[in-house]
């Protein structure tokens, strides 16, 4: 069993009348079943509102399955003694950088989760460190967080979770705000974090190009996983993802322009250096 | 009708340890009718930059010109020219506050003296335009998704009938399909009313398939200002300013040097599609099947 394992997980988001009963109720995820294996690098897609982040605060229990179950390294969720565990394997890493920074000092807000987790002061500054290190941020500790760029902060938002040594860390949406070099940052940051911590990625996002180096894609559409795959397989299939309102990476929809036009080249080409050399023989 | 910043210097906090020169020596011309884009890396001064263009920051010193008139004259009204330069910030969520879409939209028109009536035409005019269904008017703004929130914070902006509008990363956060809506809407907006439109972002592909004239800022001053295709072909200046050209672009380069005769500076992947088409053919190359002539 993997670390994240979701059998026929349901969740139902309520609305609620000026009495408090029930108005409407709207299925979010429906029959999600998945099987992540420790130290893979996922990557959701989906359009907004398709549910991937609602399954994704499911990963570490700030959503509790309306039907269904969700086990984070064998724990039930819904066991509730476990919850704060569960909390400690799962990081959660957001949006909006601003919105998620609390200390006023980069070494501080890093430190804030282990102190709540009542580690040692001592035990604290070491993984401090080690986690500012880890992200390459070490150099801006003693910096004021809200003068650092948008890659830079959310580099110490993953290093605030790293700080509590989480096994898996889940990232919605985490390079939207970003420009392209704080998209390159925060990307390399998570792929050196999943190669050399082993730590389990799970990311969701719309670039797609962020995309092509993950172990494993899933797809959600209307609460369901609907496509799932290696990314050569999901990206081959152009016309189901522009279905689920997605895209390709450019390079991949550049080849099946030009395999549409007549040219012979394969399916699903995810880099520049494939279609060069498909091109270029 | 035009927008001239001359000599424009901005400082935030002067005089103080935290003294940062945002702005530095600005000269530029925004003439009708243009679809602009602005990139820069977080930080190079470009939302400081938008934020003269409607006088909701006053410059350290030089001069904002709308239509020759100063409008840091004593007697200028400020209050008309940031209706008619409408600016759409990045979290539509934060502007939106009313308790119906509708109402939301009123807002504005409501604020420049337009009866309940008016305002009510405009906004559902602006609202359809953007691509929101009628169905959907009477719903809390708080109901919507990203896309819809988007839809009518610049709806919003519109209504008020503004002649530039500018939209600060009006797609962040938004998938891929939502993306192309909001941004083919702006297309055609910009198409049926004429209107001026500088759009802000952070994707290179996207300002290389809308704009006809990008402007780069970068710690405080403009890096180039020309069209996306001359701009990109500076890809690695850009990418030491911390941006980057469309992903395209860098195809293109590395084909020409692997020795496919294609032109470097194709920047959407139609163009790109066409010129390897050619190539391909010129060079005789046996990918291409039969039922193309050699």
């Amino acid at each position: 069993m993997g670390i994240i394992k979701a059998l026929k997980l349901g969740f139902d988001y309520f609305k609620y009348d000026d009495d408090g009963n029930i108005q409407e109720t709207q299925r979010a995820v429906d029959e999600v079943s998945v099987d992540i294996q420790e130290g893979e690098f996922v990557a959701v897609l989906g359009h907004n509102g398709s549910g991937k982040s609602t399954f994704a605060k499911h990963i570490n229990a700030l959503l509790l399955p309306t039907e269904g179950t969700i086990w984070i390294d064998n724990m039930d969720t819904m066991k509730e003694p476990e919850l704060w565990k569960i909390r400690q394997k799962a990081g959660m890493v957001f949006q909006n950088p601003d919105n998620q920074i609390i200390g006023t000092v980069v070494e501080e807000d890093v430190g804030f989760g282990p102190e709540n987790m009542g580690i040692p002061t001592e035990d604290i500054w070491k993984r401090v460190d080690e986690s500012l290190q880890k992200t390459g941020m070490a150099a801006y500790r003693h910096h004021s967080p809200n003068k650092l760029s948008g890659g830079q902060k959310q580099r110490v938002a993953i290093a605030g979770v790293m700080a509590m040594r989480p096994r898996c860390i889940v990232l919605d949406e985490p390079t939207a705000m970003l420009d392209p070099n704080g998209r390159k940052e925060v990307l390399e940051a998570v792929h050196q974090l999943n190669r050399q911590e082993k730590v389990t990625v799970v990311l969701i996002t719309h670039y797609m190009e962020e995309v092509i180096d993950a172990d494993h894609v899933y797809v959600m559409d209307e609460g369901h996983v609907v496509m799932e795959g290696t990314p050569g397989e999901i990206f081959s299939q152009v016309d189901m993802l522009k279905k689920y309102r997605l895209d390709v990476p450019q390079v991949t929809l550049l080849a099946h322009e030009l395999k549409k036009s007549g040219v012979d080249i394969p399916d699903g080409i995810l880099t520049t250096e494939e279609l060069v050399n498909c091109l270029c023989q | 009708m035009s927008i001239e910043l001359k000599n424009i210097t901005y400082t935030y906090s002067p005089g103080t340890a935290y003294e940062i020169h945002a702005l530095k020596d600005i000269n530029l011309e925004i003439p009708d009718g243009q679809f602009i884009g602005v990139i820069g890396h977080t930080g190079s001064g470009k939302s400081t930059l938008i934020q003269h263009l409607n006088a909701l920051i006053r410059p350290t010193s030089g001069s904002v010109l709308y239509n020759g008139e100063d409008v840091w004259e004593e007697k200028y009204d400020r209050r008309k020219l940031r209706s008619q330069v409408g600016l759409v910030f990045q979290y539509p969520e934060h502007q939106l506050f009313e308790s119906d879409v509708l109402s939301d939209v009123c807002f504005g028109p409501m604020n420049q003296g337009m009866s309940r009536e008016e305002a009510e035409a405009e906004a559902k005019k602006a609202l359809l335009q953007v691509g929101f269904k009628e169905k959907n008017f009477s719903k809390s703004p708080f109901e919507l998704s990203g896309g819809q929130k988007k839809r009518v914070a610049i709806a919003g902006v519109l209504a008020m009938n503004p002649k530039i509008l500018i939209l600060d990363e009006p797609t962040a956060g938004l998938d891929p399909k939502g993306r192309d809506e909001i941004l083919d809407q702006i297309s055609e907006l910009h198409k049926a009313r004429g209107i001026t439109i500088i759009l802000v972002s952070h994707s290179m592909e996207d300002v290389a398939k809308y704009v006809e004239r990008l402007i780069v800022v970068n710690r405080g001053q403009i890096a180039f200002d020309d069209t996306p295709r001359e701009v990109f072909s500076h890809y690695q200046e850009l990418e030491a300013m911390g941006l980057a050209a469309p992903q395209i672009t860098y195809i293109m380069h590395a084909l020409k040097q692997k020795g496919l005769k294609v032109d470097p500076n194709a920047t959407t992947v139609e163009e790109a599609r066409d010129d390897i088409l050619r190539a391909l053919k010129e060079a005789g190359s046996p990918l291409l099947k039969g039922g193309n002539e050699k």
